[in-house]
């Protein structure tokens, strides 16, 4: 009886340890579909939160707070969406918030490539509030950040992806070249083909922005 | 047993799926003003929510009985509250006290213009200071574009509310700067001697400053130097005045970086084409060289570096005013050094030390004579003492060390000390070769302590104290300083602002046989400004008291401090506005400066209108650019309305100065242009940068009138106009390595 009972109490700890995980896993699994489906900004500010609650429930995973990151740079991204200057009071808090999150996901994962991603995103991100006197500060800041997630990671898919969208949306006169972003994009691709994530949870977005930004050169 | 397990199973389930719990309810300020954005958390679960526009959250929950509710909103404090999860439904009415933060606390301002890159709610950023039209790239320049300062051009110096040129001080990253402009000529405004590209951030207070600074009576100009560059470069300018070059290494670790710069001018080109109204007999002439390194000492310290040297001459000459024929020769040797060294570290989390040293050795060789119409050196009788010969040397050094500690929230207290040693010689030598030497030392010793307390976001109040000994007056002053700042609504505040500074007589009126003290003067200044990113608004009303100003007599043919029985008082209004924001790529501010001011100062016989102060200054500066043409067009316009000008001099007979003539000047009118282009602007990739700036003063010819010279004898007066009624400049800068343009235009614009 006795020698039951410690089976099924050990199988117990052993059930909810999993089931810990699992709820975790399941927790993550639909909102990191989600990321790459939700167009709504007040949707993708619920997920920016909800990454946020779940990682400070979980405490040691660094992909939700990554998560909560990547979601509130992308409602800064879309809300400068075709203006350009004038919206560092509303970018900024946001940024901040972006950093505040990355920070967090970074002390649980050193030198991780995607995390320089996102901490390019958000130097993007401030000069975009007030390009002109900010290229000089955030433009290297953005520049160095991307560099460093591709020597951590010369696979990461989104340094090249990110690449790409520079070089597509710059004009001509200032350097841009839809030519060499349609290159750029192409090796992307040829990187996400051979880009195998750790886990049906971790980074593997981008794929859509190629296709989109590959059909507006046509 | 078995049957146990399985009732324990099935309870787990039960109870797993039994109804969710609702959580619903509002998160607002203390003022209950809705908090959109708030995050609201069960601990240690996902389960939560975030709220809307109206502060409205709801969300729903497995989590049963004792929980933790925990609600978080940036700018706000954390709120938590043990929760009993039973019923269906809960509700909440949340209210968040607001965090004492930077970006939302008020900021006291009162007298101050900052100029950075760093923070949100400057007035200006370094840029600005080169690309404004009327500057030509001097720091002061830009400055005199501001509120406050008055568009004196007979000589340097930033001329403050009332205040004179020696009333405003400079610091360069937290120490004082003997010398920042070139050695004056007679009549021709000189430059200031840096760069304004090794600066990151300026302040300009016009008044009320903090007790930090001292010696100053009026103005304080504070300067703080860039630390490590972004990368290694190398630059060239070249113009028709001359030209430079110079290397800047960031090593690879980018913790440490060093470079040199040489600098030639020599206006020989620029005056053979522009016609100038004075005779150069030698054209003015500039080596100038510096060096620097930097070197980050922590994550948080960095230990800075900058040695400067200049070397330059220049030789005029003008049509006598005293006996007709003849000339008035000036010819100026000058020998700068100035070396600073200045570290900064924060120690632990709560404190922060700022200390820094600086030496300054000048050396100034000026000659004096009457030429005839030759240009051979002569004598003249009764005219004797116009030939002389004057060899000043200059030794200074200042040290100053500030600690600070952070209390909670924003406040903090800073205490330090500072020290100024000066060692001025001059040898006067007569035509005669009769010698008057001269020696004048100081050690002025200061210690001061402030506070800044920040009793909610919306109200701080900065107190401070100053407590100086001059060895050469053997004397102390105690200095109180004190403001507030008050949030009136978003992006707006009202500050107030009160002081009082003491300063030392000006050593060119030392030694003097009687007892001096320290010249006093007491701020009081009340201002409004609303800030937005795009916007700034302000006015400010001050006054300003004057006492014991130094007076002067004549004392072996030598105007020398007698007393400081002078006095007198300042007043006025300013406005500023600058609007980034009507006009896509387009920038412009407008300032104007009402000044009411009386003294009895110097050789004045009375207290009267100083010739220095225009009672209305008025600036519109202009800024465009035309990213297609990669060209930034900038314009600028300045008046001043005429200035007061006397004949004061001395009578032998009642041994009392006296006016013998006065009138006022027309009004100051000048427009300005420039044109910057950036050729490889936000070129990706591009190893160059190269700026072509091409720059007209005065376009308009406009004829300007600083005031009036009179002969020896008041018989004759004659305008004090500048050297060249326009000035054109045309330069090209090319910077190779760095490019500053990277990510400029990115994906999402």
């Amino acid at each position: 009886m006795k020698k039951v009972f410690f089976t099924f109490l050990a199988s117990l700890l052993l059930l909810s340890s999993f089931a810990q995980s699992d709820k975790y896993h399941n927790a993550m699994l639909p909102k990191v579909a989600a990321m790459d489906t939700t167009h709504n900004i007040d949707m993708i500010k619920d997920l920016a939160g909800a990454f946020e609650r779940i990682g400070d429930a979980e405490k040691t995973q660094w992909l939700p707070y990554y998560y909560s990151a990547l979601a509130n740079v992308s409602t800064g991204y879309m809300l400068s969406m075709g203006k350009m200057g004038g919206l560092a009071d509303q970018l900024d808090p946001i940024a901040d918030k972006a950093d505040a999150m990355i920070s967090k996901a970074e002390a649980l994962s050193k030198d991780n490539s995607e995390i320089y991603i996102i901490k390019k995103m958000i130097a993007t991100l401030r000069m975009m509030g007030d390009p002109m006197n900010r290229y000089m500060t955030y433009g290297p800041q953005a520049q160095q950040a991307l560099e460093t997630a591709k020597k951590l990671n010369p696979e990461n898919p989104r340094v090249y992806l990110l690449e790409g969208e520079d070089k597509f949306y710059t004009p001509e006169q200032y350097g841009g070249s839809k030519e060499e972003a349609r290159k750029l994009l192409e090796l992307a691709t040829a990187k996400y083909d051979a880009f195998k994530p750790a886990s049906d949870i971790d980074p593997n977005w981008g794929r859509a922005m190629i296709q989109y930004l590959m059909s507006q050169m046509k | 047993m078995r049957k146990f397990l399985a009732l324990g199973i099935l309870l787990v389930t039960i109870n797993t799926l039994t109804a969710q719990t609702l959580l619903k309810g509002t998160v607002k300020d203390i003022k209950d003003h809705p908090l959109p954005g708030a995050t609201i958390a069960i601990k240690d679960s996902y389960d939560g929510g975030t709220s809307d526009s109206a502060g409205n959250f709801s969300f729903k929950t497995y989590e049963k009985g004792e929980q933790t509710l925990v609600v978080t909103a940036i700018g706000y404090k954390g709120w938590e509250q043990k929760i009993a999860v039973k019923d269906s439904t809960l509700g909440f009415s949340i209210n968040l006290k607001e965090e004492i933060n930077e970006m939302k606390a008020v900021v006291i301002t009162a007298g101050s213009f900052e100029a950075s890159d760093k923070k949100r709610t400057t007035v200006l950023n370094s840029i600005d200071i080169v690309t404004t039209a009327s500057a030509n790239a001097d720091i002061t320049g830009a400055i005199k574009t501001l509120p406050g300062a008055q568009q004196v051009g007979e000589s340097e110096g930033l001329f403050v509310r009332g205040g004179t040129a020696s009333e405003t001080k400079t610091y360069i990253d937290g120490t004082l700067v003997n010398n920042f402009f070139y050695t004056s000529v007679p009549n021709i405004a000189q430059r200031g001697r840096f760069s304004p590209f090794i600066f990151k951030g300026t302040v300009f207070s016009a008044g009320g400053y903090s007790a930090l600074y001292g010696q100053a009576l009026s103005s304080a100009l504070i300067l703080e130097s860039i630390d490590l560059p972004e990368r290694s470069s190398a630059n060239i300018s070249i113009s028709p005045i001359g030209g430079a070059v110079g290397i800047q290494k960031l090593a690879k670790d980018k913790r440490s970086s060093w470079g040199v710069n040489y600098g030639y001018t020599n206006i020989v080109l620029a005056y053979k084409v522009l016609n100038p109204r004075v005779d150069y007999y030698h054209m003015p002439e500039f080596h100038t060289g510096d060096a620097n390194f930097r070197i980050k000492t922590s994550t948080t310290g960095i230990l800075k570096y900058y040695g400067y040297f200049s070397q330059n001459q220049l030789a005029v000459r003008n049509p006598s005013l005293d006996t007709l024929g003849y000339k008035d020769a000036f010819r100026l040797k000058n020998f700068n050094m100035y070396h600073n060294l200045a570290w900064r570290e924060n120690i632990g989390s709560y404190w922060k030390f700022n200390g820094g040293v600086s030496f300054t050795n000048n050396k100034d060789n000026i000659n004096g004579s009457t030429q005839d119409s030759k240009n051979s050196q002569v004598i003249l009788e009764g005219l004797e003492y116009k030939n002389f010969h004057l060899d000043a040397y200059g030794n200074y050094f200042n040290a100053k060390a500030v600690f600070e500690r952070r209390l909670r929230g924003l406040s903090a207290v800073r205490f330090g000390s500072e020290y100024n040693y000066s060692n001025d010689k001059a040898d006067y030598t007569l035509y005669n070769g009769n010698k008057y030497p001269n020696n004048i030392k100081e050690n002025l010793v200061a210690g001061f302590a402030e506070a800044d307390i920040y009793l909610t976001n919306d109200l701080a109040a900065k107190l401070g104290s100053r407590l100086e000994h001059s060895s050469l007056l053997n004397k102390y002053n105690l200095a109180p300083r004190a403001s507030l700042a008050y949030k009136v609504g978003k992006e707006a505040q009202a500050s107030l602002a009160y002081g009082i500074f003491y300063q030392n007589p000006e050593r060119k009126y030392l030694p003097s046989t009687n007892d001096l003290t320290f010249s006093k003067a007491t701020h009081y200044i009340a201002q409004y400004q609303k800030v937005s990113t795009l916007t700034t608004f302000r006015v400010e009303a001050f006054y300003k008291k004057y006492n014991d100003l130094i007076k002067t007599s004549v004392t072996n043919n030598q105007e020398t401090a007698s007393s400081n029985q002078g006095y007198g008082y300042a007043k006025g209004l300013e406005f500023f506005w600058r609007d980034k924001k009507t006009v896509k790529n387009f920038d412009y501010w407008i300032s104007y400066s009402f000044l009411d001011t009386k003294r009895d100062f110097l050789n004045f016989p009375g207290e009267m209108e100083p010739n220095f102060a225009a009672k209305h200054t008025a600036n519109l500066v202009l800024k465009k650019f035309i990213s297609g043409l990669r060209t930034q067009f900038n314009a600028n316009y300045q008046y001043a309305s005429g200035r007061p000008y006397y004949n004061i001099r001395y009578n032998n007979s009642n041994d009392k100065y006296s006016i013998y003539d006065k009138g006022r000047t027309k009004d100051f009118n000048s427009v300005s242009l420039s044109v910057n282009y950036l050729p490889n602007i936000f070129k990706k990739g591009a190893n160059q940068f190269t700026v072509f700036v091409f720059s007209i003063t005065n376009v308009l010819g406009s004829n300007q009138v600083y005031g009036y010279n009179y002969s020896y004898n008041g018989l004759r007066k004659q305008a004090i106009i500048p050297p060249t009624k326009t000035f054109v400049y045309l330069g090209v800068f090319l910077s190779f390595g760095v490019d500053r343009t990277q990510e400029v235009i990115n994906s999402n614009l």
